[in-house]
């Protein structure tokens, strides 16, 4: 029989030594005697062999973590079970990873204590400013773990609080933290704090933030445990809150509409938007105007409307389907992969500024899981949007039109028929202007392999043109 | 006469009390070992709960709870009687650094009623937290609530101060808006949260030089919306909720039920606040981001579009699907597992895991923490069958609460 005996602070290390020791002599969990502190020898048993035995003892990085968590716990037979599942990593190291296996089950259980507790102390230590003598502010606080974390919990205040001194005290043990170094210390009286002002300022936030209507008493227990209140001084507060909260709820629902304060309606009509035209009178009005569009459903889920962009004297129009998801965002149009295809195609073809736009100013999209998948808008919400289309044309007066796939070109000839024939074709428009169809250049990206190649030269072919035709009129 | 510190706080904690979100986790890790005071990037802490069950994590306050605007849900609408008070952004910086020194709070959570122009308004609000970071090396967390019809340079300048920005998007339907928020426009707000997106989304790309941006609310956005002040039903607020997700990349979307405010408006009377229904919902929005459920399936068991109130939304829709069940626990792939009530995404990650060491039974569920209770009609394991139990017609009796006896007295 051999016993462990291992400190209040720094049990870790003796642990890992001794343990490491044991195993390597190949010595079984049941003939090792853990102990915490000093206390009396009930068995006689001798300390661990001084050097490491003839067994090379393995461990993995996880198993170590776990380790350094289940080590706090207050059970006493944690360190037992730690021993246990070093002693058979040796012949079996699948076990700890099996989230089946008993033991491994039961000391995540135990770290999942630990680590509940450490995660209240982080939550629930409340510093009082205690006097300082330096230039550092300093402060100080009492809290009573369930487990033996001190150790474990207090880096991270170290790391929160860097610019000021702390104490933390525990039953167990005090963690100090002074210009920048934390050290450990045995345990000592509960330290008197002084009163602190913002103790008052944190009562009235508390009572204040709290919903009288929706009480959850259920949910308050189980995070804020009944035996934390001791030490946090808002829950004195508790009580009276909810001796309250049916009152002040029944006297909201009783009181009758007041009227309103005199200054609300000046504030209102100011607010008051001005008189809308019904027809715009110019290119900036009419985009102000489709801003707040409702023509069809499709404002309800895209996010604002698109509407067109570049030179409006440019005497070309350039006319594709809808905004895609890019485009949708950053409310411009072609500014997505279909709109680099354009861009790049019109440099090829050389083609200087132009005016761009969309037949159906608002994307329409379905949602899957994380993403928008881009559906074609319908014939109903294609002629709704020729409101604002016609009016545009109205004020760029293009000379030359190009139509970027179906729906630009139904919009603008009223002709429906399969884009393939029409392609490269010079079409009239409704109102009577030249309009050349091509591809939509997503329609390109669309293609793989030698259809998209061609695609892709058709519609550089088709700027070309549109190019000739801009020098000849 | 003026108002002390402590009234101010008192009005505006409690004007800012219908803010559900209080969110602390998932921002860019830093410390104050060098310099500074706070740190911030782990999991949040929640460090004190008020008795409606939430969680006090952040300071939540409103700058000032003067509004030019008329909402009619809102407490702080320009035709409410309520008391008015305004902080000075000295007051908020003491209040935020003296508590964060006393470890009550995460850090601060600034909310603001919109005084003379939503770009006055918002250039205070990133004031107070430009003071925060830059004169006192606060690395604490900052949440600011951003106004829609704010200008995009001081949208972009408190993206880098804050950790996450919120715009409210309120009421699940365009039409509620008008009707109940008259002088918002929900296009607006769409456009501020994609521009949030698009914001984001640069400042995570480098540049030709190889060079990183700086940090944009590295925590996300997120956004709430309120529920049982419209007519919407639950197939509209998770649609909308699930537009957002995947348009703006929302980190959350906060449910919160319709609360009775002190001076309500005669537009829109109290009710008792639907809380069972807000929490349906936030399970099905964990449907929807965890569970590869989509809202028609979720929204499918009931034809009126609602939740079942009594069952929870996975429960209702295995019901309602049962010819995918019962499940094979040692074959079924992730997504079948992820279906199963009783499972959750952590309960299937170590049922997978242990899988590789051999067939799991009915009492490794148990250890691995499955609720067998509910599980149990949906799976097969080598030593258990449901029989016919799975296609029984009291099935889902079996998941509700007795019919409670009505009392006569």
């Amino acid at each position: 029989m051999y016993r462990v005996t291992l400190p209040d602070l720094g049990a870790f290390d003796v642990w890992r030594d001794s343990a490491r020791t044991l195993a390597s002599h190949g010595v079984r969990p049941e003939d090792v005697l853990w102990q915490r502190g000093e206390s009396a020898d009930l068995f006689d048993a001798a300390p661990p062999p001084s050097g490491p035995g003839a067994a090379q003892v393995t461990a993995t990085k996880d198993f170590l973590s776990l380790a350094k968590s289940v080590l706090c716990h207050s059970a006493s037979e944690a360190p037992g079970l730690l021993y246990h599942a070093l002693y058979r990593h040796q012949d079996d190291p699948g076990a700890l990873g099996n989230p089946a296996d008993p033991l491994t089950r039961k000391l995540a259980r135990l770290q999942k204590a630990v680590s509940r507790d450490v995660h209240k102390m982080h939550a629930f230590v409340r510093f009082r400013e205690v006097p300082s003598s330096g230039n550092r502010r300093a402060f100080g606080a009492w809290f009573e773990p369930d487990h033996l974390i001190l150790e474990k919990a207090t880096p991270f205040f170290a790391k929160r609080f860097g610019d000021m001194d702390w104490t933390i005290a525990t039953p167990q043990a005090v963690a100090r933290f002074e210009d920048g170094a934390l050290t450990f210390h045995p345990p000592a009286p509960r330290p008197d704090l002084p009163e602190d002002a913002s103790e008052a300022l944190w009562s009235t936030y508390f009572a204040n933030i709290f919903n009288p209507a929706r009480i959850h008493l259920q949910a308050m227990r189980s995070e804020m445990p009944l035996k934390y209140w001791k030490n946090l001084p808002e829950t004195r507060l508790i009580p009276e809150m909810l001796e309250n909260a049916e009152a002040r709820v029944a006297a909201m629902r009783a009181a009758l509409p007041t009227t309103a304060p005199a200054r609300a309606e000046r504030i209102l009509e100011r607010l008051q938007p001005g008189p809308v035209a019904d027809l715009p009178a110019s290119l900036g009005e009419a985009q102000v105007a489709a801003a707040h569009c409702r023509r069809c459903g499709l404002c309800e889920a895209a996010t604002q409307t698109v509407w067109g962009d570049g030179d409006p004297d440019a005497g070309i129009m350039i006319v594709g389907e809808q905004p895609g998801d890019q485009e949708d965002l950053a409310g411009r149009p072609f500014v997505g992969p279909a709109g680099q295809v354009l861009k790049e195609a019109m440099a090829q073809a050389e083609l200087g500024p132009v005016w761009l736009t969309n037949a159906v100013k608002h994307f329409k999209f379905r949602t899957t899981g994380k993403r928008r998948i881009h559906q074609a808008p319908n014939r109903g919400e294609i002629d709704h949007c020729r409101w604002w289309l016609d009016l545009e044309r109205r004020f760029i007066k293009p000379r030359l039109t190009l139509a970027l796939g179906a729906t630009a070109a139904y919009a603008l000839t009223g002709d429906a028929s399969p884009l393939r024939a029409r392609r490269g074709m010079v079409e009239t428009a409704r109102d009577g202007g030249p309009v050349l169809v091509t591809w939509h250049p997503s329609f390109t990206l669309r293609q793989s392999g030698q259809a998209a190649v061609q695609a892709r030269a058709e519609l550089v072919e088709d700027l070309t043109k549109l190019r000739a035709m801009q020098a000849q009129t | 006469m003026p108002k002390t510190l402590t009234e101010k706080l008192a009005i505006l904690a409690d004007a800012a009390k219908y803010d559900a979100s209080c969110a602390s986790s998932g921002t860019s890790r830093r410390d104050s070992t060098k310099d500074g005071i706070g740190s911030a990037g782990g999991s949040g802490i929640c460090h004190a709960y008020t008795p409606d069950g939430r969680c006090i994590s952040l300071l939540k306050i409103l700058m000032t709870n003067f509004c030019i605007f008329d909402c009619a849900y809102c407490i702080n609408r320009v035709s409410s009687g309520v008391e008015r008070a305004r902080f000075s952004p000295e007051e908020v910086v003491s209040l935020t650094l003296e508590f964060y020194r006393r470890n009550y709070i995460e850090g601060l959570f600034l909310s603001s009623g919109i005084i003379r122009s939503p770009d006055d308004t918002m250039a205070d609000m990133v004031r107070i937290a430009r003071m925060l970071r830059q004169d006192h090396g606060f690395k604490g967390y900052i949440h600011l609530k951003t106004i829609p019809e704010a200008s995009q340079e001081l949208i972009g300048e408190a993206g880098l101060y804050a950790d996450r920005l919120s715009v409210n998007i309120e009421l699940p339907r365009d039409d509620s808006t008008r009707q109940l928020a008259p002088q918002k426009k929900p296009e607006t707000i769409r456009a501020a949260m994609a521009s949030v997106r698009l914001k984001r989304q640069e400042s995570r790309e480098r540049s030709h030089t190889g060079k990183r941006p700086a940090r944009f609310a590295p925590a996300g956005q997120s956004t709430q919306m309120i529920v049982g002040a419209d007519a919407a039903n639950d197939r509209d607020i998770l649609s909308t909720a699930s537009r957002l997700y995947s348009g703006y990349k929302l980190k959350r979307v906060y449910y919160s039920a319709f609360s009775p405010i002190p001076d309500s408006s005669a537009a829109l009377p109290l009710i008792k606040p639907p809380l069972i229904r807000e929490h349906r919902l936030y399970q099905a929005d964990w449907l929807l981001r965890f569970y590869g459920f989509d809202v028609d399936e979720i929204t499918s068991p009931r034809p009126t579009g609602d939740l079942d109130l009594e069952i929870d939304p996975k429960l209702a829709w295995a019901l309602a699907n049962r010819a995918h069940f019962p499940v094979d626990v040692n074959r079924a792939g992730r997504d079948m597992l992820l279906r199963v009530p009783g499972f959750g995404t952590r309960t299937v990650k170590r049922i997978l895991t242990a899988r590789r060491s051999g067939a799991l039974r009915y009492g490794d569920l148990i250890r691995i923490g499955a609720r067998m209770n509910t599980a149990k009609p949906f799976v097969t394991l080598p030593d258990w069958s449901p029989g016919a139990l799975t296609d029984t017609d009291d099935l889902r009796a079996r998941f509700t609460p007795a019919p409670q006896q009505l009392s006569l007295f």
